[in-house]
């Protein structure tokens, strides 16, 4: 999956889409997340590395990571790709 | 660099809830570095509240309306630019247009500048010729039809599926679930606009618009697309965010292109959810929100102001996405006196 290159994260978690004007707002979990995707890692790596920062089951971390991954490929600010 | 001192002509003051451009325009020509500027407002309306802005307007003038025709507009311009001697008139109201465009050769020998389509652009891209201009040149335009009694809504309801969209002739639209609510504002449009009432496809979407500048040779100076964040009941924008979408430039430089178009434009698009953009309508002048142009990084009116001075000046080929505007409203305050002097003398 790859985070669209034009979409604008801030660290306080906020989204901006300057293609269609959407915005959101995310946790601060999930705006590491896509930061990590920005630098164009992939999902495997982004999981690497919260692993490495948060107690977190693995199991756990892969349900939401899917989750997260699906959502932002349904409002379009991810493609498939890479992962 | 010394500035170029310039006495600019704008309408366009109403300032209110479905404001003109007129403000908009005005601070953008202000924020121009280039510029030394006397800004005469033309107003219709005693109460139109750029008249009573200051700050942004050196002095105001009242002009006829536009359905007293072009010879009284001319007489009235006679005396402002006696007074004034102007160097540029800007109109950015749609239904005024057509009078201007008749008296640019005069305003040319008067030595006043104006940037505007001629009267066969204008008419080629109003509503009743929009759907002809689209399909010649390959847009995608709402399938559209114009009906004087409403005996042809029977006819319509062949053609089109509910809901529809129904229009006046040259403001105002609403959406119609059946029969009933087609025959109700087809009264009230009517009444209010004039025959024939427009009929379209009603087209679901995402509501975008773009500004932009026509150099009247095919070549688009500037564009800034916008997506409304917040719609008023009136239809109006009442924040928005500037766009980054190539497709929304091209669809731009493809209509300047076609229509030649010279002057200030702005275009209504809707983009469905499968990413089609279908052209809404074309407005002949800048939009009310102007001014997000400038801060976005490309001063349009300022540029028309230059070509209409014949200066020569290269496109703009970048701005900033992510500008927004958040639209406010203001009690501003002044005298009865001010009131009296622009009802009396029609001047402030």
């Amino acid at each position: 999956m790859i985070l669209k290159k034009s979409i604008a994260v801030s660290k306080s978690g906020f989204i901006f889409n300057p293609t269609t004007g959407d915005s959101y707002t995310v946790n601060q979990v999930a705006a590491e997340i896509l930061e990590l995707l920005k630098e164009s890692k992939t999902l495997a790596e982004v999981k690497q590395e919260i692993l490495q920062s948060y107690d977190v089951y693995e199991k756990s971390l892969d349900e939401d990571l899917h989750d997260f991954s699906a959502h932002l490929q349904q409002i379009v600010l991810a493609e498939y790709g890479k992962d | 660099m010394e500035k170029i001192k310039l006495t600019i002509a704008v309408s366009g003051l109403n300032a209110i809830d479905s404001p003109g451009p007129g403000i908009g325009v005005i601070r953008s020509l202000r924020d121009c570095q280039d510029f030394d500027l006397r800004i005469i407002g033309l107003s219709y309306e005693a109460l139109e509240p750029g008249v009573y802005m200051h700050d942004v307007v050196d002095k105001s003038y009242q002009i006829p309306y536009p359905s007293s025709g072009s010879k009284e507009l001319e007489i009235r311009l006679k005396y402002i630019h006696e007074k004034e001697s102007l160097n540029v008139i800007i109109p950015t109201f749609d239904a005024e247009l057509a009078n201007f465009i008749k008296l640019v050769p005069i305003l040319d020998k008067w030595g006043v500048a104006c940037f505007m389509p001629n009267m066969e652009q204008l008419t080629a891209l109003d509503k009743m010729h929009l759907a002809d201009f689209g399909k010649e040149h390959g847009f995608d335009i709402p399938k559209t039809e114009f009906i004087s009694s409403l005996s042809q809504v029977e006819e319509m309801e062949d053609e089109f599926d509910y809901p529809m969209v129904v229009k006046g002739k040259y403001y105002e639209a609403y959406i119609a679930k059946n029969k009933g609510q087609i025959e109700s504002y087809f009264h009230k449009l009517n009444a209010k606009w004039g025959l024939p009432v427009v009929i379209q496809e009603f087209v679901n979407g995402t509501e975008i618009v773009i500004a932009g500048l026509g150099d009247g040779t095919g070549e688009t100076m500037g564009a800034i697309p916008l997506r409304k964040l917040y719609i008023t009941d009136k239809g109006k924008g009442w924040s928005g965010v500037v766009l980054e979408d190539e497709a929304l430039i091209e669809l731009t430089n493809k209509f300047v292109k076609a229509s030649k178009w010279k002057g200030g434009f702005e275009i209504e698009i809707m983009r469905t959810d499968e990413g089609k953009f279908y052209i809404m309508e074309i407005n002949p002048r800048f939009p009310a929100w102007i001014y997000t142009t400038a801060a976005a990084g490309q001063n349009l009116p300022a540029a028309m102001v230059k070509l209409a001075l014949g200066e020569k000046i290269e496109p703009f080929t970048s701005y900033e996405a992510g500008k927004m505007f958040v639209r406010y409203s203001w009690d501003l305050i002044t005298d009865i006196s001010e009131f009296q002097e622009i009802t009396t003398t029609g001047e402030l």
